[in-house]
């Protein structure tokens, strides 16, 4: 319903009503200088610290400053939080803000019928109308009369709020996201003190900033307190989550803690070598914060440096690290077979975005796994592991290291954007339940060759330079098993090719089974990997508790695979692949265990939403 | 850990591998000049690393009895720089050709020549692409006829000293392969210098590009049209050093002492710490014709060193967080207790 009551009305009005619900999807919209992700970031630390489960997708445009005012430069953070255990950011909002008109029309089709809508009317003029294509004024028309309309003047208010404090109006104006802030913190009853603190903190030497921003967001909040904008408020009670010390975590965040974690768990220094690319990006700022952990980051020239910067450390005997993106991925491809042939320890991070080419830069998509299975010269086979949420990225990060330093191997470790700047509550694990990764170089003269090796694993010793007496040489070429010595023996290649594959392959009898969620065999298994974890676990959870005879599994090791996979898949009559790309893991289920997969796909630089999920699984329990 | 250094001899330095380089190569001359070296630098001898790309140059490791690292074209110094961030104590020491580290490598050398990275580039320049049998490289000369140029190679050259200057590097050198002395001489300023040091070897080729450099290395020419830069000494040559270089209007002339009242005194004293590097990079381009060509250290200036800076960051931040542990690490950032 819509309020466009007059303030001298407001007195009579009711106070609102207060409803509880159980989950709740907000977004915030405007233009990129709005700080709408900033909003979004403090609405989300505070519902985490009043103790609800959440989740985040952030949206942002590829340009840093698109022009103001248009599509192409709308910025949104979505939040969704909830008082049970969930699994996605939400398929639709139940209340959008609106900061401008392009904000509107990007968003408007997403939100909930009967929505709570709040728009900054001042925006809504005729030259920003006109650049977001409006040729009647939405505010002024009937087209939104399906959702509960708050206009409100948040630009005038904010300066209104800032009347006597001697700011610049470019300063005043940029506090008005807090007003906003303030207005959805009302309405859906957080408490406003976190984000204070939060204030007084960034802005320790700029209190005049700080006290702006203060007074704004009280502002936004006292306007819907005296106008009584709305006549329901919200409540969310806090998530029963299991037991324990939680912290908000963004994937790229957890990826680059659990990447130190391993450092400290193995007794490594940590040698990170990167080239800035989106949203990759993150890890490498992050991870050069951590100087006092002895992390050594170095920002290298171009994608070819970076990784070959990190095998010189992993020859060297550091914990090497390299991370990138799809076109950045591809750039690295030689170096990878140069690490995989001499048998080097590294860690390749590639955080995906849509492709090809420079394609999505900011939108998510899983789409380089035959890229990373496939994408370099010869029988060049690596693991690969995927992340499936952001806080799962601190442990794949860990699994990742573990299987490159036992097999001596380069790992692929696959995240994508929507986890990557996605959040989640974590509960943070205890120290001492982390896996034990020591290493042990060779140290031992006795005996020693350059590619003998354990005969369980594999893996070749790891001598570093410096250890007297183990002076040997690796590189590209050819070597010949146990010496190491340059080798064009037609049977010796036969042997390598295959001993490199094969210790590939008997990871497999060290890595955990494939675990069925719902039945152990029946009518359909949703398969999936990586990022779909949270809208797969939601659709399946819910068409169970409809009756359907659905189960899921979701992969974390996609080379090998978990030795029970044929298995597993074998038990149902129909398998659904729910993946961001033209059915990549699909192809390969199909080819390894001849199995009627059938992907459903989904390619548009944005994660899938569990309804989607659901119905084509019940399509398919139709069909 | 460490080894006695003091016995290490040349043949210490020899690896057990056969040397495949074409009979008559430059590239022996040039081994035996670093496995001669090698032992007089007071270094352990598991403490060298040899770091190489693609090309006839960058089997150099094989045949070393060090530590070494064989990598991908063009890559060396990336392999070689994430090796010296790790291990500082090492001498790295990266071999190169015209081809691996002008061409397909040219990005990394410039790169690792402004950060100063504590590494010792030896660039084994002889102007042609020998390991793909012999096409024009990017140190060629213009009109070069080759296999992949039948009627003359368009692209102006490189001059690699040249590059290496214009990149910021802080020792820059030339030698040639068949100067045993001067050339092991040059390896020793090298391997004393902290920051990164760049030598180009002119090398022959007697396959593909035989003689390139006689206008350097035959008997009447090495005595004749090469100048031997000593820092401090004016810029002399010819056998009876009766000639000179003199810097005139901004530019290098030849002149002959005794005429026209010239004298040692009017040539350039060389100062090889200079801190403008114009005057090299005008040296490093006389390179035969008129002028004579410039052999010995062009360059050899103090500059922050850039492992040491990143390991003096890493060290300052320890110890004034020291005490951070993975708990604290895992814990920061606002936190909440559920029951």
């Amino acid at each position: 319903m819509s309020t466009e009551t007059k303030e001298k009305d407001t007195q009579a009005k009711a106070a609102p009503t207060v409803e509880s619900v159980d989950d709740v999807v907000v977004r915030f919209a405007g233009d990129s200088g709005d700080g709408m992700q900033l909003t979004g970031t403090q609405f989300t630390s505070t519902s985490a610290l009043v103790g609800n489960d959440l989740a985040t997708l952030p949206e942002f445009p590829a340009e840093i400053r698109a022009p103001q005012g248009t599509l192409a430069g709308v910025s949104a953070f979505q939040v969704r939080i909830a008082d049970y255990d969930i699994h996605t950011p939400g398929d639709a909002p139940d209340c959008l803000v609106a900061m401008n008109p392009a904000a509107l029309k990007k968003s408007i089709g997403d939100l909930k019928q009967n929505g709570v809508l709040i728009v900054n009317t001042d925006e809504f003029h005729d030259r920003n109308l006109k650049k977001a294509g409006y040729e009647v004024n939405p505010l002024e028309d009937d087209s939104l009369a399906a959702y509960r309309v708050h206009k409100a003047d948040i630009t005038t208010m904010t300066f209104r709020a800032l009347d006597e404090m001697d700011l610049d109006s470019k300063a005043k104006n940029r506090s008005r996201n807090m007003f906003a802030l303030g207005m959805v913190y009302y309405l859906f009853s957080r408490p406003i003190e976190t984000t204070i603190e939060w204030l007084n903190q960034k802005f320790a030497k700029k209190a005049d900033i700080a006290e702006a921003n203060i007074k704004v967001l009280k502002a936004g909040w006292n306007f819907c307190e005296i106008t009584q904008q709305f006549q329901v408020r919200y409540e969310i009670e806090p998530a029963k989550l299991q037991a324990g010390v939680y912290r908000n975590i963004m994937g790229n965040s957890a990826l680059s803690i659990g990447l130190v974690a391993a450092s400290r768990r193995s007794g490594l220094p940590l040698f990170l070598g990167s080239y800035p690319i989106t949203p990759a990006s993150d890890i490498l700022h992050e991870l050069a914060g951590y100087k006092s952990f002895g992390v050594s980051t170095f920002q290298a020239e171009d994608e070819i440096a970076a990784v070959s910067s990190a095998i010189g450390a992993a020859f060297g005997g550091a914990l090497a690290v390299t991370t990138t993106s799809g076109p950045g991925l591809a750039l690295k491809s030689e170096a990878i077979n140069l690490a995989l042939m001499t048998e080097l320890p590294l860690i390749v991070c590639n955080i995906q975005r849509g492709g090809p080419s420079t394609g999505l830069p900011t939108k998510t998509e899983q789409a380089d796994l035959l890229q990373v299975m496939f994408g370099r010269n010869s029988d060049s086979p690596v693991p690969v592991v995927a992340a499936s949420s952001p806080s799962d990225c601190f442990f794949a990060a860990l699994e990742a290291v573990r299987l490159a330093t036992q097999y001596m191997v380069p790992v692929v470790l696959l995240s994508d954007g929507y986890i990557a700047n996605g959040s989640e509550p974590w509960r943070l694990p205890e120290i001492e339940s982390l896996p034990d990764l020591r290493v042990e170089f060779r140290t031992e003269k006795e005996g020693f060759t350059p590619y003998m090796r354990n005969p369980e694993t594999l893996a070749r010793a790891w001598a570093i330079p410096g250890t007297p007496g183990l002076e040997h040489r690796v590189g590209g070429l050819e070597k010949e098993d146990v010496t190491g010595n340059v080798s064009y023996d037609p049977a010796n290649h036969d042997h390598m090719v295959r001993l490199r594959a094969d210790k590939v392959r008997r990871i497999a009898n060290d890595i955990p089974p494939v675990e069925v969620v719902g039945s152990e065999s029946g009518k359909v298994l949703v398969l999936g990997w990586g990022s779909t974890l949270g809208a797969i676990t939601g659709a399946v959870n819910e068409a169970r508790s409809k009756g359907l005879d659905v189960s899921r599994a979701h992969l974390k090791h996609l080379n090998p695979f978990p030795k029970n996979l044929g298995d597993v898949l074998r038990r149902f009559e129909k398998i659904i692949v729910p993946e961001m790309n033209l059915g990549q893991l699909t192809m390969l289920i199909r080819a390894e265990y001849l199995v009627d997969a059938q992907v459903f796909s989904k390619i548009e630089g944005k994660p899938f939403g569990r309804q989607e999920i659901l119905e084509r699984i019940e399509q398919t329990l139709e069909g | 850990m460490v080894t006695e250094t003091t016995t290490l001899k040349k043949k210490d330095f020899q690896s057990d591998q056969e040397v495949r380089w074409c009979p008559g190569c430059g590239d022996y001359a040039i081994l035996s000049a670093v496995q001669a070296v090698f032992p007089e630098l007071g270094i352990p001898k598991e403490n060298f690393v040899i770091v190489s790309g693609i090309g006839c140059s960058s089997r150099f490791p094989y045949y070393m009895n060090t530590y070494g690292f064989h990598t991908i074209h063009g890559r060396a110094p990336a392999v070689a720089t994430g090796l010296k961030l790790t291990r500082p104590e090492l001498s790295v020491w990266v071999v190169t050709g015209d081809g691996d580290g002008l061409s397909i490598g040219g990005n990394h050398l410039i790169h690792t020549l402004r950060r100063n990275v504590g590494l010792k580039i030896l660039m084994f320049n002889n102007r042609i692409y020998g390991l793909t049998k012999g096409q024009y490289s990017p140190t060629s000369e213009v009109g070069k006829r080759t296999k992949s140029s039948p009627v003359g190679s368009l692209d102006a050259p490189f001059s690699p000293l040249s590059v290496a200057l214009g990149a910021g590097a802080t020792f820059v050198a030339r030698s040639v392969d068949v100067f045993q002395p001067h050339l092991k001489a040059t390896l020793k300023r090298a391997a004393e210098h902290e920051g990164t040091a760049f030598v180009e070897i002119y090398q022959n080729c007697n396959i593909f590009n035989d003689k390139a450099f006689s206008y350097v290395s035959d008997k009447e020419a090495r005595s004749e049209d090469v100048v031997y830069i000593e820092n401090g000494e004016p810029l002399l040559f010819g056998r009876e050093k009766n000639k000179g270089l003199r810097l005139s209007d901004g530019e290098f002339e030849v002149v002959t002492l005794g005429e026209g009242g010239v004298t040692a005194e009017d040539c350039l004293k060389w100062d090889e710490a200079r801190k403008n590097p114009a005057l090299a990079f005008q040296l490093a381009q006389l390179d035969g014709g008129d002028f004579p060509t410039a052999l010995g250290v062009l360059r050899c200036v103090d500059a922050p060193n850039y492992e040491q800076g990143v390991i003096s960051q890493i060290r300052s931040e320890e110890e004034s967080h020291g005490d951070a542990t993975l708990q604290d690490l895992l814990y920061s950032g606002d936190t909440w207790e559920v029951g």
